[in-house]
């Protein structure tokens, strides 16, 4: 029952769009979609999202290979340091590049910046698939008399696929999802096209059909990838931990390696931090107001506390539900809230608004639509961490301790919770810190007054105030550290959404 | 320690029925083994017995209290059992002596007296006490589970396939530690396992499943020699099963005449002969022969694949020391009785076997 309610949620913004477009019927959509505009925005988004995957994935595999693969020097600081651009938000990286260079706000300027800011969802996804790669298969192809190039070509890449797949659907995901970014380029796609319009009519018609071919486009990528990935296992066959392989050597490539791994850390991790730096420095020479920096940290902290707590009390039953009560029924229910998290959160904002308006206006501009949104776009973090945890505790352990004279409370206080405690906390970390950065949700559905790093940040940034913006990217860029950091540790963790 | 008895239990899944009408006795202090391949219904027994699901019907009795049956249902928690699962399953979240204490009373926790004395009834040294269950091998984790299981003094343990997860060689050592330890107890104790050797080996009395039906209830050795039928004979034990007539309390097979053990009517029949039974000695003129089709050599045995002249297979288990070589002519003898199946009587066995 609980897991159902969370599903519904979880699919409420979808359902909203569907329902408008029935409601708008075939003329209403000819009249709003069919227009040179929306193809010019589909035409721009699918050439970022096209340009941003192909460019990720080539990066992303190459850094992967040289971190895992070979006798580079300094390996594991070049893992952290490509793991880092994580940890600076999209529309930081983007103010970081526009307020140095003002002349990137082109095709090419936002294929940069975002490339940048998303090259690590294909790089973690294939280390951890280099790593896991059995050496055996490699030194079999040696064997057989394969050179190093058709070793990788021919053995590795298709091993690989499945992460490189996985990385870049989520890198697809996020590209059409994200505003702050684009809009701060002034590169219009869909979700910046949908954000003008909401400012302009509120919520006319206009608005809600955008979103409705964004919300398709995003069904079209999901689809695809499961097409994809289901003609095929992706489970390792055999039991153990394979044997690291032998790294290769690169003899007089070294020093190019080297140049090129520190041209992509410079790029996307050096330029944002020195740029935030130069920033900092000339807005704190004119005036920091550290009270209100406070209280903004305060009132982000706040709501990203309340909405982990919110989030992971939602991810239990659902992530419970799908070990312990294994089905088709949990299993959509499951699916349904990384389906309805898969929504550009503009689009979840949207829906959000147009809904309390309309529905429940006592609740319109309150904090709990504020923590619903939010719930819904980081549902699955929660859940893949809860669900990992339940997992390692199987029922086995509750009929032990039941036949040593343990009662039901006695059992989840001694038994249960201290199993699934450190998946909790987990999950509840990474909704915390997601939420930290979130900026277009936050944007849309804040209650008046209530303003947030992310927020905070944005006013400042929009009104080209750049010095007194970067305190804000500061504290949010040391917040979302630590998130990194137990990234770069665990490579397939927190990388569903 | 209290003697257990199921009667008539009869469980399904869904519309599968797993369990139908079991009845089982094990007197008190000693161990059965229920044996059986995999899906037979042996784990569904022993959750019923420790009350973990309910049967549809029939009745559950524990040292004289009936935990389940018509209209009563008796907690797990509240039936005193002691159960050691597959794997052990350990709380990973607990040290070894949190896990050996966890079905104490709450005062008796911190007894570490306790514990070190329980660690030393499966054979564990107590400095083992302060490790965390991923630090043990296979073995001692089991060993673990059972000392948490007796802890409680349990009227009855139930071991759910405790060593199918350990190798070969850990197996032998652990088995014995976990006999010993139950021995030493005084413990009734129920074993399920899917493993001949390891019934045989460790349990007074044996249970063997099939299809979710008890066939035979008996000690090993009877079970051994008098099996029920020629499925409960090979399942035990590896097997000759030779086609015969049977003539005057003879039989009359490709290998001879052979003496039988009890009295069968005269008739065709299927005769059952143990591989251990079976001489092999130089040809030699009127005695049956046969053609050796290889030899498995095992160190301390071996077993002598053999072809009779009309092309039935059998095989011979034999002493390391002497062996044939393959495509080597052979004269079979046999030594001891042979067990008769009228044929067409559903391979059940002429006489009553003993219980």
């Amino acid at each position: 029952m609980l897991a159902a309610a969370v599903a519904a949620l979880a699919l409420l913004p979808l359902g909203y769009i569907a329902a408008y477009t029935v409601d708008v019927g075939w003329s209403g959509i000819q009249d709003l979609v069919f227009r040179p505009r929306v193809g010019r925005l589909l035409w721009n988004t699918a050439r970022l999202v096209g340009g941003t995957v192909l460019l990720c994935a080539v990066l992303g595999v190459a850094a992967a290979w040289l971190v895992e693969r070979t006798a580079l020097p300094g390996r594991r600081i070049w893992h952290v340091l490509l793991v880092a651009p994580l940890a600076v938000p999209a529309f930081v990286n983007s103010y970081a590049w526009i307020s140095l260079l003002p002349g990137l706000d082109t095709y090419g300027g936002a294929l940069l910046v975002v490339t940048l800011s998303y090259f690590p969802f294909v790089y973690l996804p294939v280390v951890a698939a280099f790593r896991g790669l059995d050496p055996a298969l490699e030194e079999t192809a040696r064997g057989l008399g394969l050179s190093g190039w058709a070793v990788f070509r021919r053995v590795q890449l298709p091993q690989l696929r499945v992460a490189l797949l996985g990385g870049s659907l989520l890198i697809a995901l996020h590209v059409l999802a994200e505003f702050g970014a684009l809009q701060m380029l002034r590169y219009p796609t869909f979700t910046t096209a949908i954000y003008d319009q909401y400012r302009a009519t509120f919520n006319g018609p206009g608005a809600t059909m955008l979103a409705g071919v964004l919300v398709l486009l995003c069904l079209l990528l999901l689809l695809a990838e499961l097409r994809l990935r289901g003609r095929r296992g992706y489970a390792r066959t055999g039991a153990g931990v394979a044997r690291p392989g032998r790294p290769a050597r690169l003899g007089a490539l070294t020093v190019p390696a080297l140049l090129g791994l520190a041209g992509l850390v410079g790029l996307s991790l050096a330029v944002p931090l020195v740029s935030l730096a130069v920033w900092l420095v000339r807005g704190t020479s004119a005036g920091l107001e550290l009270g209100v920096l406070a209280t903004t940290t305060g009132t982000t902290l706040g709501l990203a506390a309340a909405a982990a707590v919110v989030t992971t009390a939602m991810a239990l039953p659902a992530g419970w539900l799908a070990v312990r009560a294994r089905g088709r029924l949990t299993t959509l229910l499951e699916r349904s809230t990384y389906l309805g998290s898969s929504v550009p959160a503009i689009v979840i904002a949207l829906a959000l608004v147009t809904l309390a308006i309309n529905v429940t206006p006592w609740i319109y501009q309150t904090v709990p639509v504020l923590l619903a949104a939010y719930a819904i776009l980081f549902l699955p973090r929660a859940i893949v961490t809860v669900r990992a945890a339940v997992e390692q505790s199987p029922q086995v352990y509750d009929d032990v301790a039941a036949s040593l004279g343990s009662s039901a409370p006695d059992r989840l206080r001694r038994v249960t919770l201290p199993l699934l405690a450190p998946g909790i906390g987990a999950g509840a970390a990474l909704v915390f810190l997601a939420v930290v950065t979130e900026l277009t949700a936050t944007l849309l559905l804040a209650p008046t007054g209530t303003t947030t790093l992310a927020t905070a940040f944005w006013s400042a940034s929009s009104a080209v105030e750049y010095g007194s913006a970067a305190p804000y990217a500061v504290v949010m860029v040391l917040l979302s550290a630590p998130a990194t950091v137990l990234l770069s540790r665990d490579a397939r963790r927190g990388l569903t959404t | 320690m209290s003697s257990l008895t199921v009667t008539g239990v009869t469980s399904s899944y869904g519309a599968t029925p797993v369990l139908t009408g079991v009845d089982l006795h094990v007197p008190e202090g000693g161990l059965t083994a229920l044996l059986g391949p995999s899906g037979c219904g042996k784990t569904t027994l022993l959750r019923l017995i420790a009350g973990f699901d309910d049967p549809d019907s029939g009745s559950i009795d524990i040292g004289g209290r009936l935990v389940a049956g018509p209209g009563r249902s008796v907690a797990a928690r509240r039936r005193r059992i002691g159960f050691v699962p597959q794997e052990g399953g350990l709380f990973p979240h607990l040290t070894v002596a949190g896990n050996v204490a966890f079905g104490l009373p709450r005062r008796q926790r911190r007894d570490a007296g306790r514990i070190d004395a329980l660690l030393t009834l499966v054979g564990l040294d107590a400095g083992l006490a302060q490790r965390s269950p991923h630090q043990l091998s296979g073995g001692q984790q089991q060993r673990v589970a059972l000392a948490r299981a007796l802890a409680p003094e349990p009227s009855l343990v139930l071991l759910d396939e405790p060593f199918s997860s350990l190798d070969a060689s850990l197996r032998e050592e652990t088995r014995q530690a976990v006999a010993d330890a139950l021995a030493a107890s005084g413990a009734t104790a129920v074993l399920v396992t899917h493993d001949q050797s390891e019934a045989l080996s460790m349990a007074d009395e044996v249970a063997v499943l099939r299809g979710g039906r008890l066939v035979q209830l008996a000690d090993p050795r009877t079970l051994y020699r008098s099996p029920r039928d020629l499925d409960v004979a090979t399942f035990v034990g590896e097997s000759v099963v030779l086609d015969a007539e049977i003539r005057d309390g003879q039989a009359h097979s490709a290998l001879g005449v052979l003496p039988l053990e009890g009295s069968c009517a005269d008739g065709p029949a299927r005769v059952l002969l143990r591989p251990e039974q079976l001489r092999l000695a130089p040809p030699s003129p009127g005695a049956p022969s046969a053609r050796v089709r290889g030899v498995d050599f095992f160190g301390h045995d071996a077993r002598v694949r053999l072809e009779l002249p009309s092309g039935l297979a059998l095989s011979a288990r034999l002493e390391g020391w002497d062996l044939p070589t393959a495509g080597a002519d052979v004269s079979v003898g046999v030594v001891g009785a042979a067990l008769p199946f009228p044929a067409g009587a559903a391979d059940t066995p002429a006489t009553p076997v003993v219980a």
